[in-house]
């Protein structure tokens, strides 16, 4: 277990000036601790000894009042530090994470969900509190604090030197000894635990199949038994686990009691003063402190890092597509050619392209038809400039110029020409006009009515506040159907030459399904359409079909002319209710 | 529920465990205890020995040293394994007692609660009570035990000096514990309000990336979140002065109280009252004290965080039952007929009705579709005639008596369900097949397999009916589900079945084929399908559509398709539509 991970000090700059402070507090720390010990030895022995008053103190007992002091202050600061450094390393790395959406889009987080890396961003991250404000101080204090009283006590009592080193060191060793020996076991056991918690919720979701079976009272005792059996085996393992705390303990009581044995044994002979005696003594306990609680905060490590790690493996992923500058050609008079046209997901094969030949001509209305995971929504994201094509080239063609790659042009520029409606429109929080200016942040009144009513949209005038209703926290109240009329609205407001609809009419009751028909009709007006589909009644409509099946357009044409050309269309076709008795 | 009722609560759930909590409290003052033996006599070991006695002298001194130095690891690695052995039977009785009263609300009583990350978070809540059990009751007891030794030590001594530390450890384990517990509470309430903003921020930003990048408001959106965000931060900077605060006073009373001790002890020594070798006990004593002091201020800002956890765990138990059981249940039904006469049911006074008078009979060997949109109330007559929810109004009637008359079980027995989403549990195909008969005969499961299409799936898995689904089992498609949850409830056979959308995850390709299968299969059983997909016409005897709680048309499905009204313009939509999957595939 490394005990920082290099790529938070890459990614998280904060970690660096704060190691620095860290090591510095850890140094006067001790300092203070070794002041502290020897003027407290001082006092003691003055009145022991010397038989002083406390007038004849002053000067000790004022260096112990200014060291108490100091440790207090040091603590203060420390926490301080640390605390203000998690926060703003927690903050880079939420910032970084949110920049690379930003700049990345939606296909930088395939196969990742959204829901938990919110979460991972917000609550999960403050596992690493508990590593900054504890782990890492603790860290410096383990190494600087046994350092710096061994110098000091190593001329004046070399004895007692050799008992620190006889004990000190076997603790990380032998906590490293168990730890190897215990490790698998341990590791094992706890996520035997984790697996409990998943048991526990894998019974609870399934309580209504449980109770529906009759098997819901049995589950009771195999809940009881199944957890009693777990900690049996749990104790089993702490019981190992266990013991290099407790041997840690136990070097730590030991080593104090052979210094104290073995400095009043020296008092006897002579070979020692009893103030340094006592200052040792006194400063034992604070020698193996810290190394006892490094112990205890190992866990905070760990945890903390594993967070981390999370967060760092998305800002280290390469970029998905950075783009270029090259300004894009109007998008009304664009030719978008697709010429072998190759991308796949990290990790998995739905949705792939896998060398895609095709031509999008301006102002045509294309269907994009094909089963699910054929690559139709990839190749919608590959136009948007979400990820660039890792084989093949997807080239702009002006009339009377040579054309561009997409992967030169400056994305943002180009995007600004387009609509794209996606499959489950994301609803902002604010009101529903809020959401249709999404896509014109300066649109008036009247134009956000006009594109409401262009989408169908006829449900606004039912809701309590018109358009300036308010969504609910992330847009709850609205149907799929509502949701997805509010998208083509801003597909409207957005007056667009080039618009993606992905999967426009899917899940959509009667009602809805008829209006967003209506609304397309009127959108394919003097725009290129591109619509994803499986309702191959939306297809009938298009000008142009394009089949695709595993990442390749395997037919095109007039949907007419496919439908009598025995193809894949027609195969689709024949599947499908279309033209079929019913 | 106040912190203190709660707070009571989970001392009165920890009661049946109190003798091992009573030794783990025992073992950690006996740790504590040793520490202060060893620092004490340590001290005076070596001031006796400045006085230069003969060494038999010193030799009690010395063993005494010895002993703590060695028993000490020995009971705190006790302790270890006592205080977490307890915790670790307390949390299952409570995982158990939770689930008793989920079984009696599930899924009904937790309708708006359902959703799996609430779910999770209540495992994740219940795992967090450790905390309370492992922290929060046996150190306060101890470190008040550890205060009676030491001032008492110190008494014999010299009392002035133990009255000096008996403040100064009451102010470092109450004072500073209550000061951490109340500022802890101060800024959680904010931090909690600041962290579920900038989560949602944070969650709008990742689910809306597309559309934001699409239509170039990035910018924007960054700029709230990063508002949100430094609010966050500036929140948990001033946390953090709070929490140096905390750490600081700790600091100060220790080792301030260890110096007033020397300060009242040195005209002691002068003025004759303490000898002078008992001086370095006297402070030593003090100094080993607080250890069992520090780490109150730490547990009392997490005891905050785990009472806030233990709240949602009660607020979840504390619902009410939503079906009451019979006091003398009927003879259980033999499941001929099920009757809903004008059924009306309402989750909310101020929500609209999710059954509004609807009337339906569903008899064996007749085959019942309720179509209609999402939230027609489908689901509710499902979970009304599984008896996981009563009606509000009108009847419901199995064999010719009221549901309510019957023991849940005994309706359960004769009403079957599959599910919409059909749970599979995290163990073997066979044993959730087997799930609602565990001692069915392999002869009885082969034939519901075969029925529902399963077996040329099963025997192509490596380990057949004993291969685990989940995460580190086999993957199992929706449509392969579905079949599961099939064969599990043909296993069962009870003589009505429901299917609630039972088709409504597969692909669309898929999904008229495994219906009519899952039909086929349940031939001779009342059977009502509960679908937004319309029935083939042979498939079914009746159709009732329900919208908003109301039938608005029912009969043969032929004849609704003839009359044109509702039905109609589904199906006409409906046929336009979904591509029909070309040839049945078993499991789909």
């Amino acid at each position: 277990m490394k005990p920082l991970d290099p790529r938070l000090l890459r990614r998280a700059r904060s970690t660096r000036s704060f190691l620095a402070l860290t090591v510095g507090l850890g140094l006067a720390t001790a300092v203070v601790v070794i002041v502290q010990a020897t003027a407290l030895a001082e006092v003691i022995a003055g009145a022991f000894v010397g038989g002083a008053g406390l007038d004849d103190l002053t000067g000790a007992l004022g260096l112990l009042a200014v060291a108490v002091l100091a440790r207090a202050g040091l603590a203060w600061g420390s926490e301080v530090a640390s605390q203000r450094a998690s926060a703003r390393v927690k903050s880079e790395l939420r910032q970084g994470l949110l920049g690379r959406v930003a700049s990345d889009g939606p296909v930088a987080l395939a196969g990742r969900s959204r829901g938990e890396l919110a979460i991972t961003a917000t609550r999960g991250i403050d596992a690493l509190d508990a590593y900054f404000s504890r782990y890492l101080p603790q860290l410096a204090l383990a190494a600087l604090v046994p350092l710096l009283a061994v110098a000091w006590i190593w001329p004046r009592d070399p004895v007692s030197v050799g008992i620190l080193a006889l004990t000190l060191p076997t603790i990380p060793l032998f906590m490293v000894l168990i730890g190897l020996a215990a490790r698998g076991r341990t590791r094992r056991q706890w996520q035997a635990l984790t697996r409990l918690g998943r048991h526990f919720l894998d019974v609870l979701q399934g309580l209504p199949t449980l109770k529906a079976h009759g098997r819901a009272e049995r589950q009771r005792a195999e809940i009881a038994r199944v957890t009693d059996d777990l900690r049996q085996r749990t104790l089993r393992t702490l019981r190992v686990a266990f013991l290099s705390s407790g041997w840690l303990e136990l070097m730590a009581m030991i080593g104090v009691a052979m210094l104290a044995v073995g400095i009043g044994l020296r008092l006897l002979e002579g070979t020692i003063d009893f103030e340094t005696g006592l200052a040792i003594l006194i400063l034992a306990p604070e020698i193996y402190l810290p190394v006892r609680m490094l112990g205890q905060q190992f866990h905070a490590s760990t945890e903390g890092l594993e967070v981390a790690s999370e967060l760092l493996d998305v800002l280290e992923a390469p970029a998905a597509a950075p783009g270029g500058s090259a300004a894009p050609p109007d998008a009304a008079a664009v030719t978008v050619r697709l010429d072998g046209v190759a991308y796949a997901y990290p990790g998995r094969q739905e949705g792939a392209l896998g060398g895609a030949d095709l031509t999008i001509h301006p102002g045509e209305h294309l269907a994009l038809v094909g089963p699910t995971g054929a690559g139709k929504s990839t190749l919608l994201s590959l136009l948007l400039g979400f990820a660039a094509p890792s084989a093949g080239r997807l080239t702009l063609l002006e009339p009377g110029s040579g054309g561009v790659e997409l992967g030169a042009v400056d994305l943002d520029a180009w995007r600004a020409q387009l609509a794209w409606v996606p499959q489950r429109p994301h609803l902002v929080a604010g009101s529903l006009a809020d959401n249709v200016r999404l896509a014109d942040p300066d649109a008036d009144d009247a134009a956000v009515a006009r594109a409401l009513a262009d989408a169908g949209a006829d449900f606004v005038d039912d809701l309590p506040a018109g358009a300036a209703t308010l969504l609910g926290e992330r847009g709850a109240g609205l149907s799929a159907g509502q949701r997805r009329r509010v998208a083509l609205a801003r597909a409207f407001l957005r007056d667009a030459r080039l618009v993606l609809l992905d999967e426009p009419t899917a899940d959509l009751d009667v009602d809805s399904e008829e209006a967003v028909r209506a609304a397309l009709a009127r959108l394919a007006v003097g725009r290129t359409l591109v619509v994803v589909t499986h309702r191959l009644a939306l297809a009938e409509r298009a000008d142009r079909v394009a089949v695709l099946r595993d990442g390749r357009v395997v037919e095109q044409g007039p949907p007419g002319r496919l439908a009598v050309a025995g193809g894949p269309y027609a195969e689709l076709r024949a599947g499908s209710g279309v033209g079929g008795a019913r | 529920m106040s912190d203190r009722q709660v707070l009571g609560r989970l001392l009165r759930l920890a009661r049946p465990e109190r003798g091992r909590l009573a030794l783990s409290m025992l073992l950690g003052f006996a740790t504590v205890g040793a520490s202060i033996g060893l620092m004490a006599t340590s001290g005076f070991l070596i001031s006796y020995a400045a006085l230069r006695p003969p060494i038999l002298e010193l030799l009690a001194a010395v063993v005494g040293v010895r002993a703590f130095g060695v028993s000490r690891g020995v009971l705190r690695y006790l302790e270890r394994l006592a205080s977490h052995d307890a915790a670790f039977r307390l949390l299952a009785d409570l995982r158990v007692a939770v689930y008793e009263r989920l079984e009696a609300l599930a899924p009904a009583g937790l309708e708006r609660r359902r959703r799996g990350d609430l779910l999770s978070r209540l495992v994740d809540d219940v795992d967090e009570l450790q905390t309370v059990f492992i922290r929060g009751i046996a150190p306060p007891v101890v470190a008040a035990g550890v205060l009676a030794l030491s001032t008492g030590l110190l008494a014999a001594f010299l009392p002035t000096a133990a009255l000096v530390l008996a403040a100064a450890l009451l102010g470092a384990g109450l004072g500073v514990s209550l000061l951490a517990l109340r500022l802890g509470r101060a800024t959680q309430a904010r931090l909690a309000a600041a962290r579920g903003l900038l989560a949602t921020e944070v969650l709008g930003l990742l689910e809306g990336a597309g559309e934001l990048l699409a239509y170039g408001r990035v910018d924007d959106a960054l700029a709230e979140v990063e508002a949100a965000d430094a609010e966050l931060v500036a929140l948990e900077r001033a946390g953090a002065w709070r929490a140096g605060l905390v750490a600081a006073l700790g600091t100060l009373v220790s080792g301030g109280a260890v110096g007033l001790v020397a300060v009242v002890g040195v005209p002691a020594v002068a003025a004759g009252d303490l000898a002078g070798y008992h001086l370095a006990l006297v402070v030593l004593t003090a100094m080993a004290a607080f250890e069992a002091t520090s780490p109150l201020p730490a547990a009392a800002q997490e005891l905050s965080g785990a009472l806030a956890a233990a709240r949602r765990v009660f607020e979840l138990t504390d619902a009410p039952d939503p079906v009451a059981e019979p006091a003398t249940p009927r003879p259980a039904p033999a499941g001929g007929e099920l009757r809903f006469e004008a059924a009306r049911l309402r989750y909310a006074p101020d929500e609209p009705p999710a059954l509004d008078g609807v009337d339906l009979t569903l008899l064996r060997g007749r085959r019942v579709a309720l179509v209609g949109p999402s939230g027609a109330g489908k689901t509710s007559l499902a979970h009304v005639a599984l008896r996981f929810r009563d009606l509000d109004g009108g009847r419901a009637l199995l064999d010719g008596v009221d549901l309510e008359a019957y023991a849940a079980a005994d309706v359960r027995r004769v009403v079957g369900l599959v599910e919409q989403d059909a749970h599979l549990f995290d163990t073997t195909i066979g044993a959730n097949v087997r799930l609602g008969r565990p001692d069915a005969s392999d002869d009885e499961v082969a034939e519901v397999l075969g029925r529902a299409r399963l077996e040329a799936w099963v025997a192509s898995l490596p380990d057949g009916l004993d291969t685990p689904v989940g995460e580190e089992g086999v993957r199992v498609s929706a449509g392969q589900r579905q079949r599961i949850a099939l064969a599990r409830a043909l296993l069962v056979g009870a003589p009505l079945l429901i299917l609630d959308e039972p088709t409504a995850n597969v692909d669309r390709t898929t999904a008229r084929a495994l219906r009519r299968e899952m039909l086929d299969a349940a031939r001779g059983r009342g059977v009502l399908l509960i679908t937004h997909d319309l029935p083939e016409p042979d498939e079914v005897d009746e159709v009732v559509v329900l919208e908003a709680g109301r039938v608005v048309e029912r009969g043969r499905p032929e004849a609704l398709l003839a009359a044109g009204g509702r039905y109609r313009a589904m199906a006409d939509l409906a046929a336009v539509g979904a591509p029909r999957g070309a040839e049945p595939r078993a499991g789909g």
